[in-house]
């Protein structure tokens, strides 16, 4: 148990956020409980599943691994300022077109992880992109249509860059 | 029934059916706006926290609750015992179906013992989870450890502890299928082949945890239930009876649910005192599982140990199968579905693609010290589909004939139905010649075994798997749950309304957890009402919207909600239809609706559009006769009538190398070719079957519960219990047959659990073709390298 709280200031999808909060909740309990965020998901709180991610300074973290007061002064995006800023919009329809969410539990980790990947702008073959995605548990689609929404918005986005 | 005017329909220009359609649900959770039960959280929400035993078996002596009613936050702490003063009494997960099957009476909350490690004890409620959990670590409990029973091959021996003493042993269930004439056919057989298996424990991992927030008002004396869950009218009947609130003042809304697979079916003590807890209190209580206390508490599923043996002609004919199964099951029977469900499709499904009629099949279900195991994804079938298909590769390999020769041999005539199984389950449409030969050209079979022999050379051992099945898929009400006395529909229903702006509101009693039910069940009621989709609103998972139904499990929500949809929409086009003819002065008879408007049949000129038959339906009935009354909606209901399942039947094939020194696997390459009957969406169907794939994939490979001695979970943590990542996995091609079912008029079968139920199988006989060379065959799943290594003797 903890009576510690402090307060911290971060940016959360653009916008300025301070709040109080308690030393030991974690970041994606701050973002889902206190700011209301609730695209990333608690699939096993102990850093595996990937439902949690989020981006932090730009890389891709557990948000169930990270106190919210280590994001203090952080600028932090979660799936919603993602869809937001249309970055990931090419992604996100391709995975609604090729079916590759059931659930949909998984989907807004499995998209920050895959945006990661597309960042990269360099040609991967499937077997690259399932390495990529391998630290992101799907239980629904046994990743087959994953990874051809990733590799087919890999692909438009190569074809148009070229 | 071949009705080609509903054939017509189904096929016409404006039919969805047979479409690939997305779900427009995914365009919500893509966006990260999917609202899951921990989404939702109603004013003054408290959080329950839970302290399990530790201990595999133990009394409760004494448990002091003092410190942790002190704690700062909490509102409530419960014990097992005061639950069971706030119950109508303790469950018993029988069915009057299974002859002589018992189980001990199982409280919400353990009273005064303990029987698995991980069962619930007592509940602190708090106004947050960390602060519940704060003071779940102040209850002190005085237990005295009793011996557990661990293996369920010395359960039943005179020296082991008896669980509950009331019972007199450890036995649950037991039951022999014997048709024809066994032990004749294997005396006089050619060749008689025999093994051992075992199948490991495994469970579910929905990502999405158990969840739940209860939210009684003490005012109207109303209850309702957000819950993932996959059976709300089941679980309204269940919380109702347990806690004594009247049924129809309970509310049951199955929010969107990450995941279910079976899991999301059966009733938990943990959520029935959440919810209690919510009736003290009068106010919402919510409760989401945490990954560990899932691995404690979720339904686990297939700890079963077979022998087998299997006779056969020196032509290469069956001639006889008998299985002998002893399955492990938990502390208590599951409660309301059973625990025995799983043994009992073991012995009706084993070797169900062959045409032989000697068959024994004996399971023996023994109470272990565990958690309970029940329905999960593809009951039993796992386990019948790997042996079976393992004893018709040996046979084979015995008689040095091809393995997809000896299955042509085999296998039951498309010509040859109705039929019964080896079993005696009835079948009826099933496909399995044209399955084989499809597979067989889908993954060039012919080009494999040249691969394999090349490859051979180098040292590199590959493996050609071929595992055909049958599946038990949408069960009707002889024999099952209904009937055996649980408060589970073996029917389903559908309403579907005209709205006053030309729009239909169809709601299910299924329910959808991502598979796409809502729009399936969108295309059947678009095709049959001539509507466009986006005319149309599908509603399901919430018990005040929907009429009665038994929701989605066992392969269901499209062979029977469909079907109930299908009929109430035809049911409202006719009465659309009545009251066009009565406007427009015409024979309903010479009218049609297309694309959203009433138009004259054949031509297709516009007459009216169905925003003016709502318009006027509702709000100018005056130009209607007085002895006319619209009501512009319809139910019907669909059940079986004429068989206990609709079995549908596949064949996967598989592709695997095996590296000989670590004992790893690689899966190259999987195929499946499907008879689902007819295709409502067919991509929705194949994502169904490549999920369901690697869902038996992490089985057959990865997903063990492991116990030791003293019945404690070693593995309880997704760090330590493997499931199949992106990076293991294979491509899966799919590819059908359609056979529609004679049940029904839309003529669809379940899709969602046959993947899981023949991968593993068709992975173990590749795996095993692999290590022909060697002279040793895996029999164990899961496959993993110590398994592959021991039986190639190199540990």
């Amino acid at each position: 148990m903890s009576d510690e709280t402090k307060t911290i200031t971060l940016t959360v999808n653009g916008e300025s956020v301070t709040k109080l909060v308690d030393a030991r909740t974690h970041l994606v309990d701050f973002l889902r409980g206190e700011l209301g965020l609730t695209g990333s998901h608690l699939g096993c709180e102990h850093g595996i599943c990937g439902a949690c991610s989020v981006r932090l300074d730009g890389d891709v973290v557990r948000g169930c691994l990270m106190l919210a007061i280590q994001a203090d002064g952080a600028s932090i995006e979660t799936v919603e300022g993602l869809t937001a800023s249309g970055e990931v919009a090419d992604l996100q329809e391709n995975f609604v077109e090729r079916d590759a969410l059931q659930c949909g539990f998984c989907t807004p980790g499995m998209l920050i992880t895959a945006a990661e990947l597309l960042r990269e702008a360099a040609p991967k073959t499937r077997e690259e992109i399932r390495e990529f995605l391998s630290g992101n548990y799907c239980r629904c689609t046994g990743y087959h249509a994953i990874v051809d929404a990733v590799e087919t918005t890999l692909t438009q986005r190569l074809e148009k860059s070229s | 029934m071949s009705d080609s005017g509903a054939s017509s329909v189904f096929e016409g220009p404006n039919s969805h059916i047979g479409r690939s359609l997305s779900r427009a649900s995914a365009r919500r959770t893509v966006a990260g706006r999917g609202r899951y039960t921990d989404d939702i959280t109603l004013p003054r929400t408290v959080h329950a926290a839970f302290v399990r035993s530790p201990y595999a078996h133990a009394r409760i002596l004494k448990i002091d609750t003092a410190d942790a009613e002190a704690m700062p936050g909490v509102v409530l702490v419960m014990t097992g015992a005061e639950l069971a003063e706030r119950s109508t009494g303790p469950w018993i997960g029988t069915l009057s179906c299974f002859e002589g099957m018992k189980s001990a009476p199982q409280y919400a909350m353990a009273v005064d013992r303990a029987c698995w490690q991980g069962e619930p004890v007592v509940m602190v409620v708090a106004e947050r989870r960390a602060l519940a959990e704060d003071a779940c670590e102040q209850i002190v409990i005085d237990w005295e450890v009793i011996s557990p029973t661990a293996e369920a091959e010395t359960a039943l021996d005179a020296g082991t502890p008896v669980l509950h003493p009331d019972l007199g042993d450890n036995l649950a269930f037991t039951k022999t299928i014997d048709r024809g004439t066994v032990d004749d056919a294997f005396a006089s057989a050619d060749i008689v082949l025999e093994e051992s298996f075992s199948f490991g424990r495994h469970t579910a991992v929905s990502l999405e945890p158990r969840a739940l927030l209860a939210d009684y008002d003490p005012g109207t004396e109303r209850l309702t239930i957000h819950t993932s869950n996959q059976v709300p009218h089941m679980i309204q009947a269940v919380f109702a009876r347990t806690l004594g609130v009247p049924e129809h003042n309970v509310r049951v809304i199955a929010p969107d649910v990450g995941g279910s697979f079976g899991l999301k079916i059966h009733t938990f003590g943990d959520e029935v005192a959440a919810t209690a807890a919510s009736i003290e209190l009068g106010r919402p209580v919510k409760f989401i599982a945490d990954r560990l206390e899932s691995f404690v508490s979720d339904i686990h599923a297939r700890e079963h140990q077979i022998s087998a043996r299997i006779a056969v002609s020196k032509a290469g004919d069956i001639q006889a199968l008998e299985i002998d199964d002893l399955a492990g099951v938990g502390a208590y029977s599951a409660y309301p579905r059973t625990s025995v469900f799983e043994a009992n499709q073991v012995l009706n499904i084993t070797a169900g693609p062959y045409k032989f009629e000697n068959y024994r099949a004996k399971t023996t279900v023994v109470y272990l010290n565990k958690v309970p195991t029940s329905q999960y994804r593809s009951v039993g079938h796992p386990i019948g589909i790997s042996v079976g298909e393992h004893m018709v590769d040996r046979a084979a390999e015995t008689l040095g004939m091809d393995p997809v020769e000896f299955r042509r041999r085999n296998v039951m005539p498309d010509d040859a139905y109705p039929g019964v199984a080896p079993s005696g389950v009835p079948v009826n449409d099933l496909s399995h010649e044209a399955c084989l030969e499809k597979l067989i050209g889908l993954m060039d079979y012919e080009g494999l075994l040249r691969e394999q022999a090349a490859l051979r050379k180098q040292g590199v051992y590959r493996g050609i798997g071929i595992a055909g099945f049958i599946k038990g898929t949408a069960p009707g009400p002889q024999g099952y749950y209904g009937s055996g006395g649980a408060p589970i529909a073996s029917q389903d229903a559908c309403t579907v309304k005209l709205e006053p702006s030309g729009g239909v509101i169809c709601t299910v009693g299924v329910t959808d957890q991502g598979q796409g039910v809502d729009t399936v069940m969108g295309q059947i009621a678009a095709t049959a009402l001539g509507i466009p989709l986006d005319q149309i609103r599908v509603i399901e998972g919430d018990t005040d919207a929907v009429p009665y139904g038994g929701g989605t499990y066992a392969s269901r929500a499209t062979a029977i909600g469909g079907e109930a949809v299908y009929q109430a929409s035809c049911d409202l086009r006719r009465e659309i239809l009545t009251m066009a003819g009565i406007l427009l002065q015409s024979d309903a008879e010479t009218l049609d609706i297309v694309g959203g408007n009433v138009v004259t049949a054949g031509s297709g000129e516009i007459r009216v559009p169905l925003s003016e038959i709502g318009r006027i339906g509702h709000f100018q009935l005056g130009e209607l006769p007085n002895d006319y009354q619209p009501t512009l909606s319809a139910t019907r209901r669909f059940r079986l009538t004429e068989l206990p399942y609709i079995f549908t039947n596949g064949i996967h094939g598989a592709y695997v190398e095996v590296d000989t020194d670590t004992g790893f696997l690689r899966l190259l390459k999987h195929w499946v070719v499907e008879d689902c009957g007819r295709l409502i969406n067919p991509n929705l169907a194949d994502e169904q079957v490549r999920g369901g794939c690697v869902q038996g994939l992490g089985g057959a490979l990865y997903e063990h519960c492991l116990y030791d001695e003293n019945a404690q979970l070693l593995n309880g943590s997704m760090a330590d219990y493997l499931t199949p990542m992106a990076a293991e996995m294979p491509d899966i091609e799919v590819a059908h047959v359609e056979t529609p079912t004679s049940e029904s008029e839309l003529g669809a079968k379940g899709a969602g659990e046959s993947g899981t139920g023949a991968a593993p199988g068709v992975v173990m006989c590749a795996v095993n073709n692999a290590l022909r060379p060697f002279g040793a065959a895996v029999t164990a799943q899961p496959m993993t390298p110590e398994v592959v290594l021991r039986t190639l003797g190199k540990i």
